[in-house]
């Protein structure tokens, strides 16, 4: 079960309280971009094993969307942050570093 | 004139806790910045109170203020002057980026009254409610459906979902509340 901290509401909720909304931090291509650029922002994803930035929202809750950092596979939350951001936060991309010397980074 | 009623006209139930639909209730409401002036000048005209902090309610003679979220906020007063406050309050958000709209209609509050009643949500949501406090707001879901709650009394709760799922929430509430299905873990 993963718990995520709504960084607006500060409820500690649960999956059930919360929608997914994928992978974060994504460069939105709309209009004019060349079929390259779309087709990485339709379909391309990280997809990784380990360390991932999504996107989720507060559904049954206060209603906001939030980002979250998680272990995609031992569920392990990072920390969870604005959505009013290009970026996640440099202190977590630090805390994120100390926890797992061999991540590649948030890019 | 129509004549108003409310989703399920006051129906009630007894079990180890109380549950009642509580009829006609004035539901207003505000979306807009918390730290506007014209927003909290608006919101102490038509409730008496100051914007509550983060999850919780403020209650004057005139009304009460629940936090929904950082952006929004219910305001809860008579039912019969529900729209004269709203159109007051849109006449005053005229020129500032925020919103009043009258919601009674478009959800149901009941409550929980007795010794169980934090126990009848304990089975339907997902929260601690041995640990939740006076005064404070809860938003989540009761089985499938969003609903807010607080503490309104020692041992009573009240609860807001949309009018649409009043049956639903009602039945819930029954079975959660159904004599022989105490726990007895959370007073
Ligand atoms: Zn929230």
């Amino acid at each position: 079960m993963l718990i995520f901290e709504c960084p607006y509401c500060g409820v500690k909720a649960e999956e059930t309280e919360l929608h997914a909304g994928g992978e974060a931090h994504l460069t939105r291509h709309g209009a004019g971009a060349s079929d390259d650029d779309l087709k990485s922002y339709l379909f391309m994803r990280k997809n990784p094993k380990g360390v991932h930035f999504e996107r989720w929202q507060h559904a049954n809750g206060c209603g906001k969307w939030f980002h979250a950092a998680r272990c995609t596979m031992t569920l392990e939350v990072f920390g969870t942050y604005s959505a009013q951001t290009f970026e996640p936060p440099a202190e977590l991309v630090k805390k994120i570093k100390k926890k797992r010397p061999d991540w590649e980074g948030w890019t | 004139m129509s004549n108003a009623v409310s989703a399920l006209e006051g129906a009630s139930y007894q079990g180890f806790a109380q549950v009642r639909e509580m009829g006609l209730q004035g539901m207003i409401t505000l979306r807009g910045d918390f730290d506007n002036a014209i927003f909290k000048k608006t919101l102490k005209l038509i409730s008496g109170c100051n914007v509550p902090a983060l999850r919780e309610l403020n209650h004057s003679k005139s009304g009460t203020v629940v936090w929904m979220s950082p952006d929004e906020l219910l305001v809860l007063c008579a039912y019969d002057k529900a729209q004269v406050v709203t159109e007051k309050a849109v006449k005053q958000f005229a020129k500032t980026h925020s919103m009043a709209v009258n919601v009674s209609d478009a959800r149901a509050v009941f409550t929980i009254t007795g010794n169980g009643a934090r126990e009848v949500i304990a089975k339907l949501a997902p929260v601690d409610m041995a640990a939740f406090k006076k005064n404070e707001i809860r938003r989540t879901r009761l089985a499938q459906v969003p609903a807010a709650f607080w503490v309104s009394d020692d041992d009573q709760i009240t609860i807001v979902v949309f009018r649409s799922v009043a049956q639903y929430v009602f039945d819930l509430l029954k079975t959660a509340a159904a004599k022989g299905g105490e726990v007895g873990f959370i007073y």
